[in-house]
């Protein structure tokens, strides 16, 4: 038993305790359980969606990149910045329509803007076949932090194992409070970590970032700058799939979804503001990843770069410590992607097209009831066929961002029609798997996504207008006088 | 539309200006600036600049938007 495997089985016990904790004493019903009733303040709710953005992509992809592939890395710095600048407007609004028709999740605010349940129901499947590779990301990514943090002592498989059916059990009792409770603990350990690592390594090796970046610059200039050490991410590359990535980032559904659960639309604007500020991480793990480059040439895996640079630096404990950050990294994702995956296909599929009368309380049982089978299937995945859902993770990005037209024009355009968006929709999933299974992404230096999404907006557009009639369903806010 | 909300979408214009369409312009190493290549100084710059944007935007709507169309809970 050594000290790094104490400190990261410790951190995961813990955490799971804290997500059974923080639903103890509540009594849950679907609203509760899955928007936390509408009552999260400022700060849980920016430690929340902190918590479920910056996934183990961000731990080790970020550096990954840095090191392997140079500046298109930079993009990971910015796509954030223009997501929370489109969330100030889009957010608030979307916010008032689902406490005004009290709507849990992306699926419910189509079929209520939309009146239209093929919609909720392609909305929901598109969700799902989305969440669940991603949440194989997560779990993949937990067992190879894990098993390199801990010196090999907990293989990964068994950290996947476990965690996975911890996740499941304080998703199960908890809901989405379990998620954020969960997620104040992995704010503070990764933030901890990030900053001791990101500032520490430059200056262990360098001297400082400025040093670093002199020597970078006298060796290996063209890494600094698009596209980079790839042959094919140069600045048009960037430039789409940030636009993309920007206007994607809030169509996940489990980021969509939890914006249903802070108290007011006020709060929900003013986390926009802050949202930026947790941006400083990331670049302290881009420098690893730069550091990586200089001190440790020639590593076969990328993605292992930041791992392998503490692990070079740092005394075993403190590798078991950034693992542990690593591993609540991944588990706060997962649990409301577990959390959401279940709603959608409770809510979502299972009451809309077989059981439209089932009651709430039914759906709340049925949702929990989803949970394990969801862990489940991702878990299958993660352990036995690891390889399975590579293309479906290469496309989720790319499908939910073609939620996008629906949403924003839902909100702000009288004349969008249901037919506009169905076809609009179906186009650009139709296009984004044609282009990307096809080898033909970036296409003429574009990213496929995005091309797909232009394509979207246009047919939305061009149909909803020739379609004509303007749409049944929510009022727009702006009509309604009454609170 | 308010004119706070056209007067803030101005604002929230900037973001996409600077760190999407200006990419082509600033995609260099030189000048150096406080140790960074110039175009990760760049980026930092908007990034951390994009909360001010937002912030004044916050206010912007706030002082010319009527206070019926804020949110009412």
């Amino acid at each position: 038993m050594n000290a790094a495997l104490l400190i990261i089985l410790g951190t995961i016990i813990f955490s799971v305790c804290v997500g059974l904790f923080a639903g103890r004493g509540m009594k849950m019903n679907l609203e509760n359980w899955t928007v936390a009733g509408r009552r999260f303040g400022g700060l849980i709710i920016w430690v929340l969606m902190a918590g479920e953005i910056y996934t183990t992509f961000t731990f080790l992809g970020a550096s990954g990149w840095a090191y392997s592939k140079g500046a298109p890395t930079y993009y990971i710095l910015i796509y954030g910045a223009l997501a929370y600048t489109l969330s100030f407007f889009i957010l608030p609004e979307l916010w008032k329509i689902g406490k005004r028709h009290n709507l849990y999740t992306q699926p419910d605010f189509f079929i209520k803007t939309y009146d239209n349940r093929f919609l909720g129901v392609l909305v929901a499947v598109v969700g799902i076949l989305s969440i669940i590779p991603y949440l194989q990301l997560q779990l993949t990514g937990l067992g190879l932090i894990v098993e390199v943090a801990s010196n090999q002592a907990i293989p990964s498989k068994l950290a996947i194992g476990i965690s996975g059916l911890l996740t499941c059990a304080f998703v199960y009792t908890s809901g989405i409070r379990g998620s954020a409770w969960v997620s104040i603990i992995k704010n503070v350990m990764m933030i901890a970590a990030v900053a001791v690592v990101g500032i520490g390594v430059p200056r262990v090796y360098f001297g400082g970032f400025g040093k670093m970046f002199r020597t970078l610059i006298a060796q290996k200039p063209e890494h600094l700058v698009f596209p980079g050490a790839t042959p094919s991410m140069d600045t048009l590359w960037v430039m789409s799939t940030l636009l993309l990535t920007g206007m994607g980032f809030y169509m996940w559904p489990h980021v969509f979804g939890s914006a249903f659960s802070a108290k007011s639309a006020k709060i929900i604007k003013r986390n926009a503001i802050i949202m930026p500020f947790y941006q400083i991480p990331i670049l302290l793990i881009l420098m690893v990843g730069f550091a990586a480059l200089l001190v440790l040439p020639g590593l076969k895996n990328g993605d292992l770069a930041f791992l392998a640079l503490v692990q070079k630096t740092y005394p075993s404990w403190f590798l078991g410590f950034v693992g542990a950050a690593g591993a609540v990294t991944a588990i706060v994702p997962a649990s409301i992607l577990v959390l959401f995956g279940s709603t959608l296909l409770a809510k979502n599929v299972y009451q809309v097209v077989f059981d439209p009368s089932a009651s709430e309380d039914r759906v709340m049982r049925l949702s929990r009831a989803m949970v394990l089978p969801i862990t489940a299937a991702a878990l299958l995945f993660a352990l036995l066929l690891p390889r399975a859902l590579v293309n479906l993770l290469l496309i989720g990005y790319d499908g939910v961002s073609q939620f996008f037209p629906g949403v924003v024009l839902g909100l702000f355009w009288k004349r969008v029609t249901s037919v506009g968006v169905i076809s609009g929709l179906l186009t650009g999933l139709a296009l984004v798997v044609a282009l990307v299974f096809g080898g033909h992404d970036p296409i003429f230096g574009i990213n496929a996504g995005f091309v797909a999404l232009v394509a979207n907006v246009i047919i939305t557009v061009v149909v909803s207008i020739l379609s004509g009639a303007s749409r049944p369903g929510v009022r727009r806010p702006q009509e309604t006088k009454s609170s | 539309m308010q004119k706070g909300t056209k007067l803030a979408l101005l604002l929230g214009a900037i973001p996409f200006l600077t760190l999407v369409f200006a990419l082509p312009l600033v995609n260099r190493i030189k000048p150096v600036i406080l140790g960074l290549p110039f175009i990760l100084f760049w980026i930092l710059l908007w990034v951390a600049l994009t909360p001010l944007v937002l912030f004044a935007a916050y206010k912007i709507e706030k002082r010319f938007n009527s206070p019926e169309d804020e949110d009412r809970r």
